[in-house]
């Protein structure tokens, strides 16, 4: 299945890239995490991190569906 | 209304914006950029957001607000892009019919903004370092030093 994964800030510049294709068999976001942490070593535990997928926070646990888009958030620091 | 912009903020123009007849108070929030954080001299700063769901939750934080203060108007803008010492990195305007809630909204806005919302700094040190704020410290926890990026 194809996935967008799109990277913002310190995970951006990690993964050198904004936005990628992801092809995975990966059930949930957290093991399409999972797969990218191994594949890129970002070095960052999921307990540091929150999902979203289409725009919106998300569960770990939540099943991956064709085409939808995920966001990995490093710990944020607005304001 | 919240929104992000990569231009200077005027937060003289957005105080007279949040005007109503029966306003008695408005209370509103700079955040500038500061020269130094945890002992290390900065010398400029970055912001990146995630606007598809910074602006989703900043909605539901203003929200919230005007559920808990009684409220005649609530605002908030974030800057993006690259911020020099001094700038205005966040504005928040809260306006009500006494002080007393004005107050207490302008803080609670910053507050849950500073927790919730996808948006990371990247603070530049006049030493030549650079990092990403919040985000050093879990990767040491992972026991993967990220290369510097000096």
């Amino acid at each position: 299945m194809k996935i967008q994964v799109d990277y913002f800030a310190r995970l951006r510049e990690l993964r050198g890239l904004s936005s990628e294709t992801c092809i995975t068999e990966a059930p949930t976001v957290g093991d399409l995490y999972e797969e990218l942490n191994r594949a890129h070593g970002f070095g960052m535990d999921r307990e540091h991190l929150r999902a979203a997928v289409n725009d919106d926070f998300s569960s770990w646990n939540r099943s991956l569906c064709e085409g939808d888009r995920v966001v990995f958030i490093p710990p944020v620091a607005g304001g | 209304m919240f929104r992000l912009q990569a231009v200077p903020i005027d937060c003289a123009a957005l105080n007279r914006e949040l005007a109503a007849p029966g306003a008695g108070a408005l209370v509103s929030f700079e955040g500038r950029v500061r020269n130094s954080n945890e002992g290390r001299s900065v010398d400029r700063l970055e912001y990146e957001a995630y606007p598809g769901l910074a602006e989703r939750e900043m909605k539901r934080i203003l929200a919230e607000a005007g559920e808990r203060f009684p409220l005649l108007g609530l605002a908030c803008v974030h800057r993006t892009g690259a911020l020099e010492i001094g700038d205005v990195a966040v504005w928040v305007g809260a306006l009500s019919g006494h002080r007393g809630e004005a107050f207490e909204a302008c803080q609670f806005v910053i507050d849950e903004l500073k927790h919730r919302v996808p948006i990371w700094k990247k603070e530049h040190y006049t030493d030549g370092d650079a990092e990403w704020v919040n985000c050093a410290r879990c990767a040491e926890h992972a026991g993967h030093r990220h290369p510097s990026t000096k």
